[in-house]
């Protein structure tokens, strides 16, 4: 993106949260990844889910970019025929609802259960499942707890992780088909 | 009836006339509905697919609607892509109709599949891909939804991939019951191009006009798209601004109008560029800055930007335009036209300074001949100049005429030089700059408007891209004029190998190639071939008096610049 600069009053590449309703169908997912490769827009993760009507879905992109780069990003989505609204969504944690689950498997030996049990319920963390050698735990939260919540059990071990994404919504009355 | 009869019947309410094509298996049920229907669309069978695309182009380019081209699964469809692209750059509005393998064998690898819908997708406006039998029924709206976003807005190429057994289908269509989608558009929730300009920044535009004391106007090939060609010469006229086009607007403007300063660019003549360098207000019309038009160091020099566009995605992309108007340029120039003062004054001395001497600032240069070592230097040069030959061009072809150009030096000499007045067309590959355009689009065009003068420029290197067009001319009918630069080089890359590689020049000889006069003739087709500036004139009388296909191929030097 050279020319990314000239007209943005603010050059900090920010992470910026983007939703979208699209139509449920099968090529959409592949247009709105086509086209962030295609243009060099940079995601740091992308989630789809349905939404409460049957035929729309909701894409939750967050996004690294300056102003030029948002807008653009927001523009070029909503030429997207399948692409029914796009919205940049607050950046504030006071106005914006955004969370992530994560699942991460962590090793785990009989005589160090209860500890991670404990650090699990300050947190907030759901015990998943458990084994003789590993436990895995569930945190539903925005991305600054899943990574402090990361920190604090990687010295037991950690054997993997599934995140599915961020999701939000903007906090308040509003909704983006309003 | 069948969904490939639906098909057909929803083309001729759609009011298509003719389609480019090429048939195969996968696609067998839609022409053999073709036939049995009786069907009023005539079907102009190509020699390569992606002609049918360029064709489609050049015919959608005059007739101001979508038109429709046609191929099989796999291959012919793959063949479509470079046409695709070629009109997704330009913003023509092209249907791709694409047999597809029968639907419970997509995704196995079967004998001629390939997934269009995923391989055109940076190229497309839309596509469509019926996945089942069940949703045949689909069709008839797939249709209507295809030509009304083709046409609409920032126009583009929409593809339908039809399977087999889908086309096959049965399914309860009434052919009455189908609204064109000009007449009846779809409702699609997530596409709504806006028309009218913002009534603020309307305002905003006349109140920059008026302040400005050398305001410049850019025509894109926008205007086109809307017919805005004669309110955006009122516009000119009354605010009295001078009018630069891009390579795609050639021909929006009537080049001998005292306002007309010709294309800008790193392709284009001193005197737009100068404009362009020196305005202090430059109204974009439907062009979309790109980069061989205006690089984005033009906007330090605080020239202040209106950019009028249909796509917002195209405002403040490569410029930052302080005054952005989303519209329909059509609705836009309207408004601008209703709301501009009478007594706006005149731009004289910025007119004066411009255009003053025009045909000084507009003079051709003589090209420098100088001696580098390509192959005929030594050689006693037989050749015709192209300042000559389209001076002699100009001065014969009638002003309503279409001409098509090329890539290469060609097209740039056409580009610079061609003079068209009101009704001209100039049509070329701009944004793709595809080799082997020329011709099948001036088939399409031609078709488009079977009345004009339909003339052809090409090189002698694109030319063998595109000759196996001669004999679709022959077998339909179509009368187009062809002329073929030849200087026995891949020109352009010539001179770029010459001006930045230190002249080692590889791979750009077209040694071997046939005289192709003997090749028109093998296809019953004249032609004349030219290597003297005396022979310009009265070979272009016959080319132009010929009522049937014409080839004259012109003998240029090597050595001739892009920039004449
Ligand atoms: C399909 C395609 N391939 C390659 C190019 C690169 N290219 C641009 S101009 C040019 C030379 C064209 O030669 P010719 O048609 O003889 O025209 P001339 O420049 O000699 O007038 C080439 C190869 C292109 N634009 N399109
Ligand atoms: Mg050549």
């Amino acid at each position: 993106m050279s020319q990314a600069n000239h007209n943005s009053n603010n050059n900090n590449k920010e992470k910026h949260t983007i939703s979208a309703l699209v139509e449920n169908n099968a090529g959409v997912l592949s247009r709105i990844s086509g086209l962030f490769a295609r243009r060099g827009f940079n995601i740091h993760s992308l989630a789809v889910g349905v939404t409460e009507v049957p035929d729309v879905s909701r894409i939750t992109i967050v996004a690294e970019g300056d102003d030029y780069v948002l807008e653009q990003i927001a523009k070029q989505l909503n030429k997207l025929v399948d692409v029914i609204k796009v919205r940049t969504l607050p950046k504030h944690g006071s106005e914006l609802l955004s969370r992530e689950l994560m699942l991460v498997k962590v090793s785990c030996t009989p005589s160090e259960r209860q500890e991670l049990i404990a650090i699990a319920k300050i947190n907030d963390a759901k015990i998943s499942d458990v084994s003789a050698t590993a436990m895995t735990l569930e945190l539903s939260a925005n991305q600054q707890r899943l990574s402090a919540f990361e920190e604090l059990i990687r010295p037991y071990g950690i054997k993997e992780i599934a995140r599915t994404g961020v999701i939000a919504l903007q906090k308040g009355a509003t909704s983006l088909n309003s | 009836m069948n969904a490939a009869r639906a098909l057909v019947k929803c083309l001729e309410k759609e009011g298509v006339t003719s389609i480019f094509g090429y048939p195969g298996a996968a696609i067998c049920p839609f022409y053999d509905e073709l036939v049995l229907s009786n069907s009023s669309i005539e079907h102009i069978l190509v020699r390569h697919e992606a002609n049918a695309g360029h064709a489609a182009s050049g015919m959608a380019r005059i007739s101001g609607k979508p038109e429709v081209c046609v191929a099989t699964s796999g291959p012919g469809a793959t063949n479509l892509i470079t046409a695709i692209a070629t009109a997704y750059m330009d913003s023509i509005p092209i249907i791709a109709l694409t047999g597809q393998v029968h639907s419970e064998q997509i995704g196995k690898d079967v004998f001629q599949e390939a997934d269009m819908t995923g391989a055109v997708e940076p190229f497309v406006k839309h596509s469509y891909l019926l996945k089942s039998p069940k949703e045949a029924a689909e069709l008839p709206r797939i249709i209507r939804e295809a030509f009304h976003i083709a046409a609409t807005g920032r126009p583009g190429p929409v593809l339908i991939d039809i399977p087999i057994d889908v086309q096959l289908e049965e399914i309860s269509f009434s052919v009455d019951d189908y609204q064109p989608s000009s007449k009846a558009p779809p409702e699609i929730r997530g596409y709504k191009p806006s028309f009218s300009g913002n009534k603020l920044q309307i305002k905003r535009v006349i109140d920059a006009i008026a302040e400005s004391k050398k305001p410049l106007i850019c025509a894109g090939g926008g205007v086109f798209a809307r017919n805005a060609q004669t309110l955006m010469q009122q516009f000119a006229e009354r605010a009295d601004i001078p009018v630069v086009n891009t390579m795609m607007g050639i021909s929006s403007f009537p080049s001998d109008h005292r306002l007309s300063c010709g294309m800008l660019g790193m392709h284009g003549k001193q005197l737009p560029n100068r404009a362009l360098n020196e305005c202090d207000l430059l109204i974009l019309l439907g062009a979309r800055v790109n980069d061989r038009a205006i690089s984005p160091s033009n906007s330090e020099r605080g020239f202040k930007v209106i950019h009028v566009d249909i796509d917002p995605a195209e405002i403040g992309k490569n410029l930052p335009a302080a005054i952005p108007v989303v519209g329909d340029i059509y609705a836009v120039l309207e408004q601008i036209l209703e709301l501009l003062p009478k007594d706006l004054g005149k731009h004289d001395e910025w007119c004066n300074y411009l255009l003053g001497n025009k045909t000084g600032a507009n003079v051709v240069i003589k090209s420098s001949f100088d001696d580098s070592d390509d192959n005929n230097s030594s050689e006693e040069k037989n050749v015709v100049s192209p300042k000559e030959f389209y001076g002699s061009l100009n001065k014969l072809l009638p002003k309503d005429a279409i001409v098509t150009a090329d890539v290469g030096q060609n097209q740039i000499w056409t580009a610079n030089n061609i003079q068209l007045g009101e009704g001209g067309r100039f049509l070329t590959s701009g944004g793709m700059g595809t080799m082997g355009y020329s011709v099948p689009c001036a088939v399409g065009a031609k078709r488009g408007n079977p009345e004009r003068e339909v003339v052809a420029i090409c090189g002698d290197g694109s030319f063998q891209m595109q000759f196996m067009e001669l004999a679709t001319m022959i077998q339909h009918g179509i009368n187009i004029k062809i002329i073929i630069m030849a200087n026995n080089r891949l020109g352009m890359v010539r001179e770029l190998q010459k001006l930045k590689y230190q002249n080692n020049l590889t791979a750009v000889f077209l040694d071997g190639s046939p005289d192709f006069i003997k090749l028109a003739d093998a296809y019953g087709i004249n032609g004349e071939h030219i290597s003297n500036n005396k022979d310009v004139d009265k070979a272009l009388t016959t080319l132009l008096a010929s009522k049937k296909p014409y080839i004259l191929v012109v003998d240029v030097d090597a050595e001739e610049r892009s920039i004449l």
